[in-house]
C-alpha cells in the first residue's frame, strides 16, 4: 500500500465529514431562525461563484468568459442579496428595549 | 499565491461558514453567525479573483448581480420570503450548469487536465444536472408560489397530474443517466452532444418532478430545492477538487435535507408521498357533511370580553393572518391585553408559513419579541391550563381529528388549542383547510367563532380593549 492517495478519496472525505458537521450544527438551529437559515445557506451555496469566477477572469476569452461571466453575475445576487436579506430578518428577531422589561411576564398562565 | 496558500485560506472561509449556521442556534447570536458567512465569503471571492487573469471581467459581471441581489433583498416583502428563496435556488442550479459547460469548454482555465479527465467528467455529470433540476423545479415552485397559475398550468399551485406521469419520469431519469454515461465515455471532442442532452432532459425532469406538489406541500419543496441546490455545488466543488466548495454544498445540502424532514415529519407525511405528489386537492365530499352543523359565533366585542377577563392567552396564527396583514394588529392587541397583566403567548406550529420558520418571520416583522413566541412541542402541554387560545387563520394544525384513526390527517402533529377553558377562533367563511376536511375544533361548545377579514376583527378587538 503505497502511492499518493487519489484527490476523489480525499474529496469523498472531506464530502462525508462536511455532511456529519452539517447535521449537528443544523439540528441546533432554532426553529424560529428556519427562514434565516435558509436565506443564509442560499448565500453559502452561492460560493459556487468561485468556479464561474476562474472562468470569467480566464486568460483566454472566449466562450469560457461568457459562461463564467453570466454565473458569475446570476450567483452574485443570491451572495449580495442572500446576506442581505438574512441581515434584514435577523434586525426583526433583535431583543427590544420593551420585550427585555416584559420578559418576566412571558411564563405559563396560572 | 501558491496552491497550498489557497486552499488554507479556502479552509478558513469553510470554517466561517460553519460558524454561520453555527451561529443561527440562538437569536443573539444570529447577526454575528451572518456576519461571519460574509467575511467567509470574502475571503473565498478575494482569494479567487487573486488567481484570476482578467479581474476586470469578473469583478464586473459581480457587481451587476450583486447591486441586483441587494436591490431585490431590501425591498422584499416578508410574506413574499418563499418567492425569493425559490429564485435564489433556480440561480444556485442554472449557475452550476454554467460552470459546468465552462469547464467542459476550456478545463485549463480551472486548472484540470485537458481532456478532462475521467472522474472529473463523472463529477461533472452529476453537479450539472442535480444544477439542471434545482433550476427548472425552482422555477416552478417559484410560479406556483407567486400564483402564476393564470400564466400556465404547471405554475398552477393545484397538483398537475396526468396518466403514466411516475413512469415518464423513470423514463426520462434512465435517458439522463444514459446521456450522462455517454458523455463520460465520450472522446474529448464529441462531448458536447451528449452533455446538452443530459443538460435538456434534467431540465424537463426538474419540471415534472415539481408540478404533481400541490400548495400545501410547498414548504417540503424549498427545503427540498434548498438541499438539491447543495449538492449541487458540492458536485462543481467534486470536478474542481475545490474542498471548500465541497464543504459549503454539504453544509447546504444537509440542511435543506433536515429541513425537508422536519416539515414531513410536521405533516405526518413521508417524503416519498410528497415526491409522488397529489395532495393539497380539496376533496368537497368530507367538507360537506358536517357543513350544516350548529356553531356558535360572537363578535369583536365579545371577545374582547373573553381576552379582558382571562388570566393567560395562548394567539395559534395560521398562513390567513399574514395573507390578512393583521400582524401588527395582533401584536397591538397582544400588548393591550400584557398591559392589563394577561399572558400572552404565540404557539406556531411548524407548518404555519409557507416555508419553515415563516411564521416566526411574520411576527418578528411586526415587532413580536421572539421570547414569546414559542413552538408546538413547548407549548402543546400549556393549553389545558390557558383560558383562552385564540385562532387566528390556522385551520389544519389545530384540527382535534388528526387523533383519529381514519382521518385523512390522522397522525399529523397539532397544536392542542381544543384543550384550553375557552377557543375563539377567527375564520372569514367555513370553508375547509388545505387538507380539504371540517375542523370538529369550530363545532365544540366552548369555541366561538368570529367570522370576518382577519385584520378587520383584531383591530375592532383593540378598540373594545379600550
Amino acid at each position: 500500500m503505497t502511492g499518493l492517495v487519489d484527490p476523489i478519496v480525499v474529496n469523498i472525505t472531506i464530502f462525508v465529514l462536511a455532511i456529519f458537521v452539517g447535521y449537528h450544527v443544523v439540528w441546533n438551529v432554532t426553529p424560529a431562525l428556519h427562514t434565516p437559515l435558509m436565506s443564509v445557506t442560499n448565500a453559502i451555496s452561492s460560493v459556487v461563484m468561485v468556479g464561474a469566477l476562474l472562468a470569467a477572469g480566464s486568460a483566454t476569452e472566449g466562450y469560457g468568459t461568457l459562461l463564467g461571466g453570466l454565473a458569475v453575475a446570476l450567483v452574485a445576487i443570491n451572495t449580495f442579496g442572500g446576506f442581505t436579506v438574512t441581515h434584514r430578518m435577523l434586525e426583526m428577531f433583535k431583543t427590544k428595549d420593551r420585550a427585555k422589561t416584559r420578559a418576566p411576564r412571558t411564563g405559563p398562565g396560572a | 499565491m501558491s496552491a497550498n496558500q489557497i486552499a488554507l485560506l479556502y479552509l478558513v472561509a469553510s470554517v466561517l461558514f460553519i460558524l454561520s449556521l453555527k451561529g443561527l442556534s440562538h437569536p443573539l447570536s444570529a447577526r454575528r453567525g451572518n456576519l461571519f458567512g460574509m467575511i467567509g465569503m470574502g475571503i473565498a471571492v478575494a482569494t479567487t479573483l487573486s488567481m484570476t487573469h482578467r479581474v476586470d471581467i469578473a469583478l464586473g459581471a459581480m457587481v451587476v448581480g450583486g447591486v441586483s441581489g441587494v436591490a431585490v433583498a431590501r425591498r422584499v416583502q416578508m410574506t413574499h420570503m418563499p418567492e425569493l428563496v425559490a429564485a435564489m435556488h433556480s440561480l444556485v442550479g442554472l449557475a452550476a450548469v454554467l460552470i459546468a459547460a465552462a469547464i467542459l469548454n476550456d478545463p485549463r482555465a480551472f486548472g484540470l487536465d485537458d481532456p478532462l479527465p475521467i472522474g472529473n467528467r463523472v463529477e461533472l455529470v452529476i453537479g450539472a444536472f442535480v444544477g439542471a433540476i434545482t433550476f427548472s423545479g425552482s422555477v416552478i415552485a417559484f410560479g406556483k408560489l407567486a400564483g402564476l397559475g393564470t400564466y400556465g398550468r404547471v405554475f398552477s399551485s393545484a397538483p398537475v397530474t396526468f396518466a403514466g406521469q411516475h413512469v415518464a419520469n423513470l423514463l426520462l431519469a434512465t435517458v439522463m443517466v444514459g446521456a450522462g454515461m455517454a458523455f463520460v465515455a465520450a472522446p474529448s471532442d464529441g462531448a458536447w452532444p451528449p452533455f446538452l442532452i443530459m443538460i435538456g432532459v434534467a431540465l424537463l425532469l426538474g419540471v415534472l418532478i415539481i408540478i404533481p406538489i400541490g400548495g400545501a406541500d410547498m414548504p417540503v419543496v424549498i427545503s427540498m430545492l434548498n438541499s438539491y441546490s447543495g449538492w449541487a455545488a458540492a458536485g462543481i466543488g467534486f470536478s474542481l477538487n475545490n474542498s471548500m466548495l465541497i464543504i459549503a454544498g454539504s453544509l447546504v445540502g444537509s440542511s435543506g435535507a433536515i429541513l425537508s424532514y422536519i416539515m414531513c415529519r410536521a405533516m405526518n407525511r413521508s417524503f416519498f408521498s410528497v415526491i409522488l405528489g397529489g395532495f393539497g386537492t380539496s376533496d368537497g365530499a368530507i367538507a360537506g357533511s358536517a357543513a350544516q352543523k350548529a356553531v356558535r359565533s360572537g363578535s369583536a366585542d365579545d371577545v374582547a370580553f373573553l381576552l379582558g377577563n382571562a388570566e393567560s392567552v395562548i394567539i395559534v396564527p395560521g398562513y390567513g393572518l399574514a395573507v390578512g396583514r393583521a400582524q401588527h394588529a395582533v401584536n397591538e392587541m397582544a400588548e393591550k391585553l400584557r398591559a392589563k397583566g394577561i399572558s400572552v403567548r404565540y404557539a406556531i406550529h411548524p407548518v404555519a408559513g409557507r416555508m419553515p420558520g415563516h411564521m416566526n418571520v411574520l411576527l418578528a416583522e411586526a415587532e413580536v419579541p421572539y421570547d414569546q413566541v414559542v413552538e408546538m412541542d413547548d407549548i402543546n402541554n400549556d393549553f389545558s391550563s390557558t383560558d383562552v387560545a385564540f385562532v387566528l387563520g390556522a385551520n389544519d394544525v389545530v384540527n382535534p381529528l388528526a387523533s383519529q384513526p381514519g382521518s385523512p390527517i390522522y397522525g399529523m402533529p397539532i397544536l392542542e388549542a381544543h384543550k384550553a377553558r375557552t377557543v375563539v377562533v377567527n375564520k372569514r367563511s367555513m370553508a375547509a383547510g388545505y387538507a380539504g376536511i371540517d375542523n370538529p375544533l369550530f363545532y365544540m361548545d366552548r369555541t366561538m367563532m368570529v367570522f370576518g377579514d382577519a385584520k378587520k376583527v383584531v383591530e375592532d378587538i383593540v378598540k373594545a380593549l379600550d
